[in-house]
């Protein structure tokens, strides 16, 4: 590896969680597909309030370690607490209760197609609260809103760009105003300005609310002015966990490969690149 | 041994997914009871309102049609041989007695499998694909309670009323025989029925109507529920909820036709 190009940005020491029980816990996590080994004794802990950005290459399994924290996996080995619940024994029962407590944004956006994009985030709030119809479709403006979308309620989601619908996806997501958020790969396809903009809105979601927030996130600039902690997953193990300077000045030469957006086996030409960069 | 291995796996295989449609059936029942009209905000009951219009409405012509041409196609068939022994007028007591008791159920269950049961196992692999049934739970809302739920009370209500315009379309299509070759006026025909029906046949047709619409509902949505790979899954899965339907329907309609010939003659 070359030497550091290591920026010199010094972050203020952010409140550290020491003492503190994690909010989610993730003890030796074991994932097959077949004979396939996806995550390989993953642990992590994340604490209240905190933003943990999670990174890794693609098919790194960041998506599969997120599923299992939300509890839409059961683990088959190892475990998931959120909150105290032990999602590998807890009853479907305890799962759906402990959900209303999470807000979640899927890769795909995963709307629902046969509902409005109004529809699609009133539902949460129609299911769970008990508002009146009218303050709801209020609500349904303002989280559309916050995410930089307009005059959208009445569209069906097939009508929306690809970008619009992922960001239809985090209002509904933040609908139910979550203790816990899980965002997966929120600005991939969104525009500098817009994405710029949805880190501006979890900064302060988390100044505000001091929301627990996962991200999962191949934007790398986002990713180390929202975090807290990041962690990074590589062939299904955990390499590094830490705040942002322990990050980037963590030795590991897979790590740094990826911070500074290395190819692989940098050849002639890819070096090239990076000297120009 | 390899037959063994295969009848072996081919049993576990089975119980398996007796064991989940049995899951399913019974958080079906536990959430069914949520959906009352009185409770929360009664989106449930919209909700099953709407599949109502889908599930039985929508059906009603084809079913006639065809319950009518099974009528028909029964009277002519008896007709046939009764006229040899000049036992015509047996074709209202055949005719009347099949189809409450059997044909009306089972031509009903199979329209509806043919419409409803594909566009249910349709729509929830592909919500299953899309990520959608992960996001309904991610919000605290479970597929059963959300999808299936209206969907099975719908069809607790409406397979039994299609099947009454079933029974009485093949019905009045036996009377169109019998006013062409039996000089029976429509009316004469109709009372002649009604005598000749017992409770019995009318409970076993419903019930069996019952029966037949929780096969096709839970089998449909299991289906959709456990799709694997993706759009093409889709497909197949409507082809296998369709196919197993029908097996099962068939299945529990000889079970229950045994279960009558032995127990309430
Ligand atoms: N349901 C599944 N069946 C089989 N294999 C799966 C399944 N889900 C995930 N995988 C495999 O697990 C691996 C990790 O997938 P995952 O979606 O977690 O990756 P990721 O880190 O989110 O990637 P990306 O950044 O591209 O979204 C992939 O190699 C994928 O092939
Ligand atoms: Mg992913």
């Amino acid at each position: 590896m070359t030497e550091a190009t290591g920026s010199t940005t010094k972050r203020s020491d952010l409140p550290r969680q020491a003492g503190r029980d994690p909010v989610i816990s993730v003890r030796d996590l074991k994932v097959r597909y077949g004979e396939r080994t996806v995550l390989d004794g993953v642990s992590l802990d994340i604490y209240q309030g905190e933003t943990m950005v999670i990174l890794g290459g693609s098919g790194s399994g960041k998506t599969t370690l997120l599923r299992h924290m939300e509890g839409l996996e059961r683990p088959a080995e190892g475990s998931v607490t959120v909150k105290g619940v032990d999602l590998g024994t807890a009853s479907r029962t305890t799962l759906t209760a402990l959900r209303r407590s999470m807000g979640v944004s899927f890769q795909s956006a995963a709307m629902f197609n046969s509902m409005t994009v109004g529809d699609n985030v009133a539902l949460p709030l129609l299911e769970h609260s008990t508002l009146a119809e009218s303050t709801i479709r209020v609500m349904v403006r303002i989280k559309l809103q916050q995410v930089g979308l307009t005059h959208v309620e009445d569209l069906y989601p097939t009508q929306l760009s690809g970008g619009m619908r992922k960001r239809a996806s985090l209002a509904r997501a933040l609908a139910l105003d979550p203790e816990i958020l899980f965002f997966d790969e929120p600005s991939a396809g969104l525009d500098p300005v817009i994405a710029a903009g949805l880190d501006d809105l979890i900064l302060h979601l988390k100044s505000a609310f001091s929301i627990t927030i996962v991200v999962v996130t191949h934007e790398l600039t986002s990713a180390f002015l929202i975090a807290d902690r990041m962690c990074m997953i590589y062939e299904g193990k955990i390499l590094a966990v830490g705040t942002v300077d322990e990050i980037r000045s963590n030795p590991d030469p897979r790590v740094q490969q990826f911070i500074r957006r290395e190819a692989d086996q940098p050849s002639e030409a890819s070096s090239r690149y990076i000297v120009g960069a | 041994m390899t037959l063994l291995e295969s009848v072996g796996r081919f049993s576990i295989r089975q119980a398996e997914y007796i064991g989940r449609l049995a899951i399913q059936f019974w958080y079906c029942l536990r959430f069914s009871v949520r959906a009352s009209p009185f409770q929360g905000r009664g989106l449930r009951w919209q909700r099953t309102l709407r599949q109502m219009g889908d599930i039985g409405v929508r059906s009603l012509p084809v079913l006639c049609l065809v319950s009518g041409a099974t009528g028909m196609i029964m009277a002519l068939q008896a007709g046939a041989e009764l006229r040899r022994f000049g036992a015509m007028e047996a074709i209202v007591t055949m005719v009347g007695t099949t189809m409450t008791r059997e044909l009306g159920p089972l031509m009903a269950a199979i329209v509806v499998i043919g419409r409803s049961g594909s566009a249910i196992s349709a729509e929830v692999a592909t919500m299953a694909v899309t990520e959608e049934l992960d996001a309904l739970r991610a919000m605290a809302l479970d597929p059963i309670d959300f999808v299936l739920v209206p969907k099975y009370l719908a069809m607790l209500v409406m397979l039994p009323c299609l099947t009454v315009m079933s029974v009485f379309s093949g019905i009045l299509a036996g009377g169109v025989f019998a006013y062409f070759t039996l000089d029976l006026t429509l009316l004469a025909y109709l009372s002649r029925t009604a005598e000749i029906l017992l409770m019995r046949d009318i409970v076993s047709g419903l019930v069996k109507a019952v029966i037949f619409g929780s096969i096709i509902v839970h089998v449909s949505c299991l289906e959709g529920f456990t799709v694997s790979g993706g759009p093409v899954g889709v497909g197949h899965s409507t082809t296998s909820a369709v196919v197993k339907s029908i097996f099962l329907v068939v299945l529990a309609d000889l079970l229950c036709t045994t279960f009558f010939y032995f127990f309430w003659r």
